[in-house]
């Protein structure tokens, strides 16, 4: 039995500190669906911590009226959202009808492949999921095996927030029953992936079956306060 | 039984037995409560399969809900997965069925559920991939809009889902069977009549000759 690797660079931050990096302007993806699985320490953070405005966010939803996403709304520091669900949360269909949202929808599983594709460094893919709607109009169409497709392009984003329920000091990542969602895809697909857990155990403390984000895709890890 | 729980109860002779099946919002959540135990094993589209009863109070947990956003539990054999993955089931074609709902059905079977014109389009969730990727699709519906206007028309005035046909339509009168030739009746609820049916829907439709034989 070997020793485990030190992890060569402290992984787990304070919210302000992790979130330094977030510029005005930049794109955002975060986890969640609905506030479940949506890393709500990291979204106050985002508000008490930084200025950062004029966000682009990648997220299925945007919370609730005043909670998780919502408040970045409620505050004005959402330019525009890409998502495939936001009739849920009144203050996004206000924000859009007075022109101060634009917002991007896609089909849900068009929405998690884009941002799977992004992650995995593809560049687009093809679905028929949309084609013939208006959702599909104006996209580049193909027919593959006799069935008619639209073009996606994948998605990227600057920063990453997920939740999950666990990391290791070296940031592999367990999930937790349905608040895994959009999580471990989101992972992937950022420069820089902070995640916010419950729990930080030691390396080795985590069975390696277990495992649904590889330590890689992980730059810093944020306790959520919730043990 | 209210009106959402009647129709519910009429798409379960439609779920074969050991089916996975993805149920949408609505009125299709309900027909797990008609199942019986173990009759299906259900996926829902934010991560989980073998989705189990509602909780009991003080048995809920925040981590574990089902599309709707209400909690469940998990069967024995459920796993939970990444959306990328759960979507993957549904567009590669490993949902056997799923049941949506509908704001209009055509002549054709196609149905309208996402988006009304003049409003806001700001909501499609997983809507279009079920309708494009699940191998059988049932709507379960009310018969007409709640102003009794007909909601199976001969052409949806509200934008398509999808341009694939549905399998089946289920309305607490009537179950109507989707083929190349449009719609064919096959049944009508208890105390239904075939002019009631006719009355209430705007696209034409064939009768199963089971409905017309002399009795």
């Amino acid at each position: 039995m070997t020793a485990p690797v030190t992890p060569t660079r402290p992984l787990v931050r304070g919210v302000a500190e992790a979130l330094a990096p977030v510029r005005d302007g930049a794109t955002l993806m975060v986890g969640g669906f609905g506030l479940v699985g949506a890393p709500l320490r990291l979204i106050e953070g985002l508000l008490a911590t930084t200025t950062a405005t004029d966000l682009t966010i990648i997220s299925n939803n945007l919370g609730e009226p005043g909670r998780g996403l919502g408040m970045l709304l409620l505050e004005g520091r959402v330019r525009k959202a890409v998502g495939s669900f936001f009739t849920s949360n009144p203050d996004v269909v206000a924000a859009y009808q007075a022109g101060d949202l634009e917002i991007d929808l896609l089909p849900q599983g068009t929405l998690a492949e884009a941002i799977r594709a992004g992650g995995a460094g593809i560049g687009g893919f093809y679905t028929r999921t949309g084609w013939g709607t208006a959702l599909g109009e104006g996209r580049e169409e193909r027919v593959i095996r006799g069935e008619p497709h639209v073009y996606h392009e994948s998605l990227r984003a600057d920063v990453a927030l997920v939740r999950a329920r666990r990391a290791d000091e070296l940031g592999n990542l367990v999930y937790s029953k349905t608040a895994r969602n959009f999580n471990p895809d989101m992972a992937t697909a950022a420069d820089l992936v902070i995640a916010e857990v419950d729990e930080v155990v030691p390396v080795g403390a985590l069975d390696p079956e277990e495992i649904v984000t590889p330590h890689l895709f992980v730059d810093a890890v944020v306790l959520s306060g919730r043990a | 039984m209210d009106l959402p729980n009647r129709i519910a109860a009429r798409v379960v002779p439609h779920i074969p037995h050991g089916a996975v099946v993805n149920l949408g919002i609505g009125i299709p959540t309900l027909v797990a409560d008609h199942l019986p135990e173990h009759a299906a094993h259900l996926q829902t589209e934010n991560g989980l399969l073998g989705v189990g009863p509602t909780p009991g109070p003080g048995e809920v947990d925040p981590d574990l809900v089902h599309a709707g956003k209400q909690p469940v539990t998990a069967r024995p054999g459920a796993s939970y997965f990444a959306s990328s993955a759960s979507f993957g089931m549904i567009r590669g074609g490993h949902v056997e069925v799923a049941v949506l709902g509908a704001l209009q059905i055509d002549a054709r079977g196609r149905i309208a559920n996402w988006a009304i014109p003049g409003k806001p389009v700001l909501g499609v969730g997983g809507a279009m991939d079920l309708l494009v990727g699940a191998r059988t699709v049932i709507v379960a519906t009310t018969h007409t809009a709640k102003d009794g206007a007909a909601k199976i028309l001969e052409e949806c005035t509200f934008p398509l889902t999808a341009r694939r046909s549905v399998d089946v339509v289920v309305t607490e009168a009537a179950t109507f069977r989707v083929d190349d030739d449009g719609l064919e009746l096959v049944d009508l609820a208890e105390g239904v009549t075939l002019d009631w049916v006719r009355t209430h829907t705007a696209a034409p439709f064939r009768v199963a000759a089971s409905l017309t034989a002399p009795v």
